[in-house]
């Protein structure tokens, strides 16, 4: 039986905010997504020039080559606010606690192999400073980018970037037993092994490049969209090998995150593609160069591993990439 | 094997610093190009001290927490239509000055700490600057999804955005904030950090969400619990901005010394807005602006710059006109507002009597002698020959854009004049602190996006006052003018099955004892 609560009703006198009604074409409910996202950013009127940008305003949309009508046409897939954002990372945090609290108490590194083990401190532990580099990158696209609809996704991007390099200071923690040794040797190669130096330029490069759509598409589409399916699919795979699962528990949570950040960068490629032939052009070209780039860069960490095999390990991770970009964003990388 | 446990500090270190390198394919200076040009010396990026040390994970977790939190009390205001237990419909044009006057400031805060923390060369600071970047985000997200659903019942918040961009008073807000982050980093925190967040914000926060408390505000004040611990770590921040800078070079102390004075002066402008609120704009009020100035700026300023004097840092310039003008601040404001009703997105109406006995109890020098008769003036101009609105503009201050209606800190009746020329035209000023400001960096200052200024240049939809209203998105009747007279007040008293009875039909007083 149905209990029906008596309460006072009273009708409201405009159901959302009027910039949200204007983009929704009605005044109608909107979700808390819409009305805390919508129009965020100021555009008009802005009183003195940068100190250190005096070309641009505070706000501009000349700081990309990119062109869009409207800059809100990328809304985020996943409807990340703060509040949404910060609750789904909560989750995957607790369960990424509870992963590492497992492999600790049943101290199941130890059952791992000598050799798997250096290779998985090898691999990871220097990932840390790449994954700092990106979380730089997205705060640039957050500082200077145009529009929160892309600068707030790019704001929870680059947390979640510090966060992942968190994450791998502590697999390199566990694999040492607290000792740090495993980031300073990671450091090291980073700095000074040959193996790690492509890849370090590219993440220097990245740092000076200036143009933030095109920051977008070479971190989070090039980089991210070889190095995650190299990493933590491919290398991660290879370990499993002699690991078991161990690992790949401690990594589930950079799994997780790349399938779904991967749906929020192809929807932005796509909506920008789609706007217009010249920004179609222009992340096609952008998106080779820094492919390439980024292959370059990684092949020598997928020859630590699979040695002979990395030359076909990378192809075709490149061709995977290019066919995601294919599917999801209307985009000829090939 | 046993693992030894590495402490909080160790962990940290490890967690964030060791995370950057020395670059050599680029040069630093190419990555961060802007540590320097603001002439700041730092030798020494690691001796930034951590105010706190969060990972990324345990901030997931305790946010998370929170958010869940706030949003289960929003959900359950909106449900029970919470907005009808607040004290009266006057308290609600509180939340349209926050939320058209500082939520886009939160934003703001967003994106400047985004870009501090970015341009930052440390890691320490960075961190530091991108954590308080999506903390601030959080805030303007949260403080629209709180006032959504007043948004829903009553007008002059439906627009905030687009009117903060705008209307004429909100230029004072929105040019502090386009002031701070067009400036260098290192000004910027400590504008914001340091001078606003530190020294200034007990006199903008508490209001507001104490008000909200003794309003029966229940959204709003518990927004403000929520944001409570963001918040004291932003504080911690601007404390060691400024201390590291201090501490890291003395060619540094002068030119901190000029933000402090700069920003104080910029901060406190900003604050008259506030100090209208208070006095005035809430039905039950939780201490006069006086009240506060005392005790959060010259008790608690004091302190502190006492505390900072072994840098050589003094109190900012001009701090002893603050203390003159608290006598004087919110009544001059809360008058031009009523002469300007008809071109603000909220209501004003003329305090009643039980109202203007507390203002004389709490401004016994200057209240009966200066304001009281203003004030029922109006109230006797309106009962004979209807609202008064002042159909001409007012000059506004080139700094701070404050209508100039400041008086003389030692003449409470003559309106303070101050001008400078520059390249051949001459540029006002509401106070020797501002004209301070201009002289200093004139350059930027003559850019000012100054309403009034572009109105009469015809880029505000037109001359006349409709144009100009549709120009703002505030629609004529509904977000304007008087209180008394407004859907506002007749919603309420439906909505609350009161009879609008009253003959004379004053405000109702809700004064505290």
């Amino acid at each position: 039986m149905a209990i029906e609560i008596k309460t006072a009703s009273i009708e409201p006198i405009r159901h959302t905010f009027s910039n949200v009604a204007r983009r929704q074409g009605a005044d109608k409910p909107a979700s808390r997504y819409l009305e805390a996202m919508y129009d965020l950013q100021p555009t008009v009127n802005f009183h003195y020039r940068p100190l250190w940008d005096p070309d641009h305003e505070l706000y501009d949309t000349g700081r990309t080559a990119i062109d869009m009508a409207d800059w809100y046409a990328f809304r985020d897939p996943r409807q990340f606010y703060y509040g949404t954002w910060t609750i789904t990372r909560s989750k995957q945090q607790d369960v990424a606690e509870r992963n590492y609290a497992f492999v600790d108490k049943r101290n199941l590194l130890d059952l791992v192999g000598a050799g798997t083990r250096e290779r998985a401190e090898a691999v990871f532990v220097p990932l840390r400073h790449a994954e700092y580099a990106a979380n730089l990158n997205n705060m640039y696209i957050c500082a200077y980018g145009y529009g929160t609809a892309i600068t707030q996704a790019a704001s929870f991007n680059a947390v979640d970037r510090l966060g992942i390099a968190q994450y791998l200071s502590r697999i390199g923690l566990m694999l040492d037993g607290n000792t740090c040794e495993s980031l300073d040797r990671g450091k090291q190669a980073w700095l000074e092994a040959e193996t790690w130096q492509p890849l370090r330029r590219l993440t220097e490069d990245l740092m000076v490049t200036r143009d933030w759509f095109e920051l977008f598409v070479a971190q989070n589409f090039a980089l991210d969209g070889l190095s995650f399916p190299l990493v933590y699919e491919r290398i991660d795979g290879e370990l499993q090998k002699d690991a078991g699962s161990t690992i790949s528990m401690l990594n589930e949570f950079m799994n997780e995150w790349y399938g779904e950040t991967s749906r929020w960068v192809d929807s932005v490629l796509k909506t920008a593609a789609a706007e217009s032939d010249a920004n179609k052009a222009q992340i096609e070209q952008w998106a080779r160069h820094w492919c390439d780039r980024a292959g370059e860069a990684l092949q020598p960490v997928a020859t630590e591993v699979f040695g002979e095999r990395a030359d076909e390990v990378m192809a075709g991770l490149r061709e995977e990439l290019a066919t995601r970009a294919k599917k999801k964003a209307g985009l000829d990388i090939e | 094997m046993a693992a030894k446990r590495l402490n909080l500090r160790e962990k940290y270190q490890k967690f964030t610093r060791d995370l950057a390198w020395e670059p050599t394919y680029q040069k630093k200076s190419d990555i961060f190009p802007q540590t320097e040009f603001e002439g700041i010396h730092i030798h020494d990026w690691d001796k930034w001290e951590d105010p706190f040390r969060l990972t990324v994970d345990a901030y997931w977790k305790y946010q998370a927490e929170k958010e869940r939190k706030l949003y289960s009390i929003i959900d359950a205001f909106s449900q029970n239509n919470g907005q009808l237990n607040v004290t009266d419909a006057r308290y609600v044009n509180a939340l349209k000055l926050f939320l058209t006057g500082i939520s886009p400031l939160e934003y703001a805060a967003h994106r400047g700490f985004a870009m501090a923390g970015r341009q930052f060369g440390g890691v320490g600071p960075q961190v530091a600057c991108q954590m308080q970047s999506i903390d601030e985000l959080r805030h303007c997200q949260t403080q629209i999804h709180t006032i959504s659903q007043y948004n829903k019942y009553f007008n002059g918040f439906h627009d905030w955005n687009h009117m903060h961009q705008r209307v004429w008073y909100l230029s004072v807000p929105k040019s502090f904030f386009d002031d701070a982050m067009s400036a260098g980093p290192f000004e910027f925190v400590t504008a914001i950090s340091f001078s606003f967040e530190y020294v200034l914000t007990n006199l903008l926060f508490m209001p507001f969400m104490s008000g909200a408390a003794y309003n029966g505000d229940m959204a709003t004040v518990t927004f403000g619990f929520s944001a409570q611990s963001d918040e004291s770590r932003h504080m911690t921040l601007g404390l060691e901005v400024i201390k590291f800078m201090l501490e890291q070079d003395e060619r540094n102390v002068p030119i901190v010394q000029k933000w402090i004075d700069k920003w104080f002066w910029r901060g406190y402008r900003l604050l008259s807005l506030v100090s209208m609120m208070m006095d005035y704009m809430l039905p039950k009020r939780v201490m006069s602006w006086k009240e506060a100035w005392e005790m959060y700026f010259e008790e608690n300023g004091g302190a502190l710059f006492e505390d900072l004097s072994r840098y050589g840092i003094r109190m900012p310039k001009y701090w002893e006109v603050s203390v003159k003008e608290k006598e004087h601040l919110s009544h001059q404001l809360w008058a031009t507002f009523h002469n300007f009703g008809h071109a603000a997105a909220f209501h004003t109406w003329i305090p009643e009597e039980s109202e203007m006995q507390w203002l004389s109890e709490k401004y016994p020098d200057t209240f009966d002698k200066y304001y009281r008769p203003r004030f029922e003036f109006w109230r006797q101009h309106t009962k004979e020959k209807g609202r008064w609105y002042n159909p001409t503009l007012p000059m506004l201050c080139q700094t701070c854009q404050v209508p100039m209606l400041f008086t003389e800190p030692d003449d409470p009746t003559q309106i303070c004049y101050r001008s400078s020329q520059y390249n051949g035209e001459q540029y006002h000023f509401c106070s020797d602190g501002c004209k301070d400001i201009f002289d200093d960096e004139p350059e930027k200052y003559v850019q000012a996006w100054l309403p009034v200024h572009q109105i009469y240049q015809g880029n505000c939809g037109g001359a006349s006052i409709p144009e100009v209203l549709e120009y703002y998105h505030l629609v004529d009747g509904q977000d304007n003018k008087e209180y008394l007279e407004s859907n506002d007040r007749a919603n309420w008293l439906r909505w609350k099955g009161m009879a609008d009875t009253e003959a004379d039909r004053e405000v109702q007083a809700v004064v505290n004892e």
